[in-house]
């Protein structure tokens, strides 16, 4: 019997010659060169910085310090959550379309109607677009090192992802009551008040808290571009090779991130 | 249906809602946040006159060149991040879904919580000082945090497949790898590379940033130019940021639609 | 080798849950020998097959395999001997993703070396000898084939081919036909007969149809309450064993059987479950 040919077989070597052509210019590229690793010039600091970590530092003065710029960290993430809800909730009543009136009647919205519904999603896929800690690199060359710059980062980006994901649930959810309401001459926001927000309030707070426990991972990172909080204070550390006090930064932050995980997820199933 | 004569008050909702206005307004307290000046006209005309620099972006075509380059040089650290991190997350998984011993299970999901708790940033400023400035320590960090979140993944899945398979080859004595890789990998496979390319849409993403802590991409080129206030190029960046950003979402949904949903 | 495939004596098997699934067992197969093992559900068919395929260990007893004494031997040895036993489930092990060329050739991953099995994976290196047993099948159009392509019948010809592939010494089947249409389990039953004949090679098949083990094999052996409750040429078994066989089944059978289903109702579909959200 002829020995059958694997009919996969051409098709997996050009794919795999065609990766390997690919790879080799990305590994070009990116300086790809392990052995930098154990050249003496980067592993003598480096083993030094690692070296510190034990013991941990425990200084009172870095304690307080420490303490200040965790408390800090959260307050950036909390200002920002409700920077961002003030930013979102407009957005999202513009977008709803199931608190338009003019729709009752089974018209076409106006167009002016749909041209603002456009330009709000327009500036929300742009505040969300940019990542927040682009948007914290920009508010620093304004307002200067400080958590003002991270607050209003974290303001405009979750602003544009809470506006979004609260008009995406305000549409899911059940039409009726509303359309209800507005059908009996009620005005948008009791309408919204007693139409809307009954069925879907458990969602819109359960994303709510999700996001404030990103918040709080993104306020640590954009303190690295100093915007204050934990992250600058770690980014100082490193910069300084001091390797105990990133140590205890770092163990900090951990417990922070866990926490606020824990009491997030103990927070939304709650409300479930 | 009898209506109550009084509406009962929610007192544990107005105590929630007293506690998240005051530790919102304590935030802002704490803070001491600029307000005033925030809120003042003037403000705002420095605000806007700020914003107005960055238009029009650069579009210069020698700048525009620089900029592709260093779009060209994110995509390569995510790849090559990405392709690590799905190496050393496969590795690791194999010991953490127990196949080297309990031991090694414990201890290498403490790894993988340690690997994925630090964020990509942290670990990239660790990379800097490890290999020095540059795109190497972006795929560095990137590998590390990947690996821990692909690690884990990968581990689930391993351990969410049907045994039988693999187990039937032990018995017509095939070694462990040979068994492995006929009888579970197959199982797996469809869903390691779902996560693997899931994680590279991220890394494209986190590749534009960690350039801030000067691990190379368009992230380090747009700390240059904000830190020498060339608003118009630091522009031109963001602009490049966004569409590489928006070309990754439109090749995922184009992919995806071709696709069955799957499962993340 | 001598002419001795199996010997098995006072074997006695205990589960993990402390039940006792064999007690005592006394069997000796022959090469080129062809046993049926009946008996109702939870008498201990499948224990007794497992302690012949080397992987349930006898808590006592003598237990000889192809001339050797596999819990004594090291492990590289009992690997080899491993290779030599061949094993057809009642549920096809094979991996929905997987083509039918890499879980047909699987078969003799034991007789490989691992390097020759990873270059299989890249590019089959025995394409011819899979589809001579998907030929003996009528399936070798289907040997580049997914496995998830095939219907329930074809992925079960696809798993006896590789038993075929693999030319065990010692042939062993778990009730290989109780999920196939008549058709294809007289097809089966009749391929591994065949296969046993033509290389003289022990066949040991444990089976719910009476009528099939009459039909193609030498000896038939009762299995009751974890014993052999006979062990007879096929022309001496006759209505009287067969009833006593199959008589009202004990409480302790029942318990066996109950057993027996709860642990068959754990999920047992190749699919790799769905995960949660990360």
């Amino acid at each position: 019997m002829s020995h059958p040919r694997d009919p996969a077989a051409r098709s997996r070597l050009g794919w795999t010659l065609a990766a390997l052509v690919l790879l080799w210019p990305a590994l070009v590229m990116t300086d790809f060169r392990p052995l930098l690793l154990l050249d003496p010039r980067n592993l003598e600091p480096m083993g030094h910085f690692l070296g510190a970590f034990w013991p941990p530092a425990s200084s009172p003065d870095f304690l307080s310090l420490l303490a200040t710029a965790t408390l800090e960290t959260l307050a950036m993430a909390t200002a920002g959550i409700a920077l961002a809800w003030l930013l979102a909730v407009p957005m999202a009543l513009v977008l709803t379309r199931a608190l338009s009136i003019g729709r009752l009647a089974g018209r076409r919205s106006a167009w002016w109607a749909a041209a603002l519904r456009g330009v709000v999603r327009g500036v929300l896929l742009v505040l969300r677009g940019v990542p927040e800690l682009v948007w914290a690199l920009v508010f620093v060359r304004v307002f200067g090192l400080g958590p003002a710059a991270g607050v209003l980062a974290l303001g405009v980006t979750y602003g544009g992802m809470l506006g979004k994901v609260y008009s995406e649930i305000l549409e899911s959810a059940d039409q009726r009551p509303v359309r209800a309401l507005l059908e009996a001459g009620s005005g948008r926001l009791p309408a919204l008040a007693y139409g809307l927000v009954p069925s879907c309030a458990q969602e819109l707070v359960s994303y709510t808290v999700y996001r404030w426990e990103c918040a709080i991972r993104a306020s640590v990172v954009m303190g690295f571009v100093g915007a204050g909080g934990l992250g600058q204070l770690m980014d100082q550390s490193m910069k300084m090779l001091n390797g105990s006090e990133a140590a205890t930064i770092l163990a900090t932050f951990l417990l922070l991130v866990l926490g606020a995980d824990q009491l997030s997820a103990r927070l939304r199933s709650a409300l479930s | 249906m009898s209506i109550p004569a009084r509406v009962p008050v929610c007192v544990p909702c107005l105590m929630v809602l007293g506690a998240v206005l005051a530790a919102v307004v304590a935030s802002f307290a704490y803070l001491e946040l600029p307000l005033g000046e925030l809120l003042a006209p003037g403000a705002w005309g420095g605000m806007a006159a700020f914003l107005a620099g960055f238009f029009p972006p650069d579009h210069e075509a020698a700048f525009l060149g620089k900029v592709g380059w260093a779009a060209l040089e994110t995509l390569a650290i995510s790849v090559i991040g990405t392709l690590l991190a799905v190496a050393g997350g496969a590795v690791l998984a194999l010991a953490a879904a127990g196949r080297a011993g309990l031991i090694a299970r414990i201890a290498t999901r403490f790894v993988l919580n340690g690997l994925r708790s630090v964020p990509e940033l942290v670990w990239a400023t660790l990379m800097v000082l490890a290999a020095g400035l540059g795109p190497f320590a972006g795929v560095l960090a990137l590998a590390l945090h990947t690996a821990g979140v692909l690690g884990r993944l990968f581990a689930e899945a391993l351990e969410n497949a049907p045994p039988a398979p693999e187990s039937s080859l032990r018995e017509a004595g095939a070694g462990p790898v040979a068994a492995f890789l006929y009888g579970t990998l197959p199982l797996v496979s469809a869903q390691w590379i779902a996560y693997g390319l899931y994680r590279w849409e991220m890394n494209i993403r986190m590749a534009a940033i960690l350039g801030f802590v000067g691990a190379g991409g368009l992230g380090s080129m747009l700390y240059y130019e904000l830190s020498l206030f060339h608003e118009a190029q630091a522009c031109t960046v963001i602009i490049a940021m966004l569409l590489l950003s928006a070309l990754v979402d439109g090749i995922s949904a184009w992919i995806r639609a071709d696709r069955p949903p799957r499962r993340l | 080798m001598s002419g001795v495939a199996v010997r098995l004596q006072g074997v006695s098997a205990v589960h993990a849950n402390g039940f006792a699934a064999l007690k005592g067992i006394d069997l000796s197969v022959r090469r080129g020998e062809r046993v049926a093992v009946i008996g109702p559900s939870g008498a201990g068919k499948t224990t007794l097959l497992r302690v012949l395929g080397l992987s349930l260990a006898p808590a006592s007893g003598h237990c000889e395999v192809l001339g050797q004494q596999p819990w004594q031997v090291g492990a590289r040895a009992l690997r080899r001997l491993r290779s030599g036993i061949g094993h057809l489930h009642q549920a096809p092990p094979i991996p929905p993703r997987q083509r039918v060329v890499h879980a047909v050739l699987a078969g003799r991953l034991g007789q490989w070396s691992p390097w020759r099995g990873l270059a299989s994976l890249l590019l089959p290196v025995d394409t011819a000898g899979a589809a001579r047993e998907l030929a003996r099948l009528e399936l070798e159009d289907r040997l580049f084939e997914r496995c998830d392509r095939l219907s329930g019948g074809q992925l079960q010809r696809v798993a006896l081919a590789r038993v075929l592939y693999q030319r065990p010494e010692l042939l062993l089947a778990d009730e290989p036909v109780s999920a196939m249409d008549p058709a294809l389990a007289e097809l089966t039953v009749s391929l591994l007969a065949d296969e046993a004949r033509a290389r003289d090679i022990a066949l040991v098949a444990s089976l719910h149809a009476v009528d099939l083990a009459l039909r193609h094999f030498d000896r038939v052996v009762g299995v009751r309450d974890g014993g052999l409750a006979f062990d007879l040429p096929v022309a001496e078994v006759g209505s009287v064993e067969l009833d006593a066989l199959y008589a009202a089944t004990s409480g302790r059978q029942r318990e066996a059987a109950r057993q027996i289903a709860t642990a068959r109702a754990t999920p047992s579909a190749w699919t790799a479950q769905p995960l949660a959200c990360r």
